[in-house]
């Protein structure tokens, strides 16, 4: 690609006031475009084409450089605006710094910095020719487990970070631990601030034999490692000239090839339906479509087809979006099907496929992340349970143990999960749900708690093997 | 073998169509609010595709500030006519004449627009109301849930707010309380205009360029209407202008370009390097805080 030489930037500096914009001029074709913002020269068909959406998310404190790093990505890929940067460096200049802070980027809300607190995660986007980003930014205190485990649950990259003087800590094996738990499929550790270690290759390599070795302890499924300055941008965007000893990509372009279409369950059929669709109008008669999005598997008319709970088989018809019939549908289109025969379908129903079915369970095994700061979860607590488009109640009978989830040991004789703490407990539900374990399957094997007074989501459940099992 | 992978478009417009059939599904009183600008337009061209073949099961809102441009109220009601919906207006000039509201210095009627949408809000009983919002606007809107809770007074607060995992939305609230919904969340303006001209949605005819009477002021470009007339020695130019965002007559300006279709917008937009507030709202502009403060209100 043209521009793709190595193009180091020497500081986070940012040298070229942004003066070239008249006001109220509109922005003309012909401004600079870079590589990484979306050129001008591309025909609207490729963009599309060629670009799919990938999920980030980021764990790391301030300390580690989590938001100059994201500020260096929404920089080098063009993504920042002008008066969003000038604003950052007029601040910058009140704050006396002597360069532009683009840490200051990711500068939360005044209630926030108020408080110097991180209340949330943060969701930021930017994009490049071949894809489109959007980062779930969260902070990597322990008191802000839950955050991570909100940001982690729909990403398909978890970007851990650490500063290469003080290697691997607790922190990192957290959000490791999180990572895996939520079953994030790719997990990239950049290793950060290698100028303060004379970029050397040996303090990399270390950090990265000590962190395979742990998370050989993990499930996870991929694992890079890239050695970055996110301050002086080495690795982020272009290649470091400073460590000609790492021959993997930069930052951006590892995240540009990612393949993750593998990631996707294709093989389990499970259709969860979300609403029915039945048109009272004079032109469309008698017509019933079972709305939804395709949790996995692939879906085709004239497939045979099983609903749950009615154990009553058929097969699909047709499956329709406004914009016309599909010959198949797949993860996460959202679909219409009608079925060949008119059965008693309703809301929080499923179609599967008659030979691979999921476990119809009303006893739950799950990893429980508890997200409330005002009561802790306990054995007898009862709470509303929302499972893909099925709300049941839910009782806990047992919790197994805790996890220590700094150090992985599991805590015996618990009877209360406190917020941000995880641990394996039973539920038992008032009416079935059609489950899979969470390492097959994300959205059938996710659960949400829900308080039944405050109606506060308090807690998201991770089902395991044993459900399935039994 | 098929790659069994969406555009990234097609993936945003599948996570709309899920919410928009969540929020229909759970809870009992939906309105989508539409203002006739792209994002308003495209959410209600999502909410179309969610329900097809059926109409969209809930009523549409525009809050009327009376300062709208003539287009877009024309434009608002093709839609309503094409789409067999039903239109509730909540106007600001009506709610001041009954004292509800009092028009602020500046001529600025975006932040008391608030009282009205919720005394709307209240007396239809709406609790979920749809808004174009996107996370890539602003600050504020960058922390917002999909699903953002309000309390008994419209009010956000940011501390309160439910966590969203994977895709399980909880609706779920009290009597008088609500859920303010927002389906673009994770659209950028860019997307807004790539899936106008990719799904040729119609837009109001406002946002393509035209030879119009502009008068500059504060270094923006506002269009000579009766909402902005000249002020004494000021002389009006005439210059090919197009509007990035469609807000209050008064008080949205215009900017420079030749873009006279939808593929010439989405290329100026591809190369844009000021925000779409940061250049044409003189009522966002007000300080950095401000979009956090109007939320707080019952704000979008």
């Amino acid at each position: 690609m043209a521009g793709d030489a190595p193009k180091r930037a020497d500081s986070a500096t940012v040298r070229e006031a942004p003066t070239d914009a008249p006001p109220g001029k509109a922005p003309r074709t012909d401004a600079p475009a870079s590589e990484a913002a979306p050129a001008k020269t591309q025909t609207l068909e490729r963009r599309m084409a060629a670009s799919d959406l990938l999920r980030l998310a980021t764990a790391g404190s301030v300390d580690d450089g989590k938001s100059t790093l994201i500020g260096r990505l929404l920089f080098d890929s063009k993504t920042l605006f002008i008066d969003q940067l000038a604003a950052v460096e007029r601040v910058s200049k009140e704050r006396g710094h002597d360069y532009t802070d683009l840490a200051l980027l990711t500068d939360g809300l005044r209630a926030e910095r108020e408080q110097g607190i991180t209340i949330d995660v943060a969701y930021r986007y930017f994009a490049t020719p071949k894809r489109r980003f959007i980062i779930a930014d969260t902070p990597g205190h322990i008191q802000y487990t839950r955050n991570m485990v909100t940001g982690a649950s729909t990403a398909d990259v978890a970007i851990l970070l650490l500063d290469a003087r003080r290697g691997i800590t607790e922190q990192s094996r957290r959000h490791a631990f999180i990572a895996s738990l939520l079953a994030v499929p790719h997990i990239l550790l950049c290793v950060n601030k290698m100028d303060l270690v004379d970029w050397s290759e040996e303090a990399f390599e270390s950090i990265r034999e000590e962190f395979v070795e742990f998370a050989s302890r993990l499930r996870v499924r991929d694992l890079s490692f890239i050695p970055i300055s996110a301050l002086k941008g080495d690795n982020v965007v272009s290649q470091s000239t400073n460590m000609p000893w790492y021959d993997g990509l930069p930052l951006l372009r590892h995240l540009e090839r990612l393949y993750v279409a593998s990631d996707r369950n294709l093989v389990d059929v499970r259709f969860p339906v979300q609403y029915v669709i039945r048109p009272q109008s004079n032109t469309v008669i008698d017509y019933r479509g079972y709305a939804g999005t395709v949790a996995s598997g692939v879906l085709k008319p004239g497939d045979p087809v099983l609903v749950l709970p009615s154990g009553l088989e058929t097969r699909i018809e047709s499956i329709e979006t406004a914009d016309g019939p599909v010959d198949e549908a797949f993860p996460p289109m959202a679909v219409t099907i009608t079925l060949a025969d008119h059965l008693d379908i309703s809301r929080g129903d499923m179609l599967v496929r008659p030979h691979n079915v999921p476990t119809v369970a009303q006893d739950i095994d799950a990893q429980i992340c508890w997200m409330d700061e005002s009561a802790p979860l306990t054995k007898g607590g009862k709470y509303a349970i929302k499972h893909t488009t099925r709300w049941a109640r839910a009782v806990v009978r047992d919790i197994a143990y805790r996890i220590d989830i700094n150090t992985l040991h599991r805590v015996e004789g618990v009877d209360s999960l406190a917020l941000n703490e995880i641990g394996r407990v039973q539920l038992r539900v008032t009416q079935p749900l059609f489950v899979d374990t969470y390492s097959d399957n994300r959205s059938t094997g996710s659960f949400i708690l829900v308080d039944e007074r405050s109606n506060k989501t308090v807690g998201a459940g991770i089902i395991g093997r044993a459900t399935v099992a039994a | 073998m098929k790659s069994h992978v969406l555009s990234h478009l097609r993936n945003l417009e599948a996570e709309s169509i899920f919410i928009f059939r969540e929020v229909a599904a759970e809870m009992a009183r939906p309105c989508l609010l539409f203002s006739g600008g792209k994002d308003s337009t495209v959410m209600l061209a999502l909410a179309r595709k969610a329900f097809a073949p059926a109409r969209i099961p809930f009523p549409i809102m525009h809050v009327d500030t009376g300062l709208n441009f003539p287009e877009v109220i024309a434009y608002r009601d093709k839609w309503v006519k094409e789409l067999g919906l039903q239109l509730i207006v909540a106007s600001v000039p009506e709610a001041i004449e009954r004292g509800i509201v009092h028009e602020e210095a500046g001529g600025s009627r975006n932040r008391i627009q608030t009282p009205v949408l919720l005394e709307a809000i209240e007396k239809h009983k709406f609790d979920a109301l749809f808004g174009g919002a996107r996370r890539d606007e602003e600050k504020a809107r960058a922390k917002e849930r999909v699903f953002s809770f309000r309390d008994e007074f419209g009010q956000w607060d940011p501390k309160n707010q439910r966590p969203e995992l994977w895709s399980l939305y909880n609706g779920r609230v009290q009597p008088g309380q609500g859920i303010r919904v927002f389906p673009l969340s994770n659209w950028t303006e860019l997307d807004i205009w790539s899936y106008i001209a990719e799904d040729k949605v119609e837009i109001a005819p406002m946002y393509l360029a035209e030879e119009r009477d502009v008068i500059e002021r504060d270094g923006m470009l506002y269009a000579v209407n009766e909402f902005t007339p000249l002020r004494d020695g000021e002389a009006a130019q005439r210059r090919k202008v197009r509007y990035r965002t469609i807000g209050d007559a008064n008080l949205t300006a215009a900017v420079e370009s030749d873009a006279e279709d939808i593929e010439a917008v989405l290329a100026e937009v591809a190369a844009a390097r000021i925000t779409e507030r940061g250049a044409t709202r003189g009522d966002d502009r007000v300080s950095e805080s401000s979009m956090e403060d109007r939320k707080r209100e019952g704000y979008f």
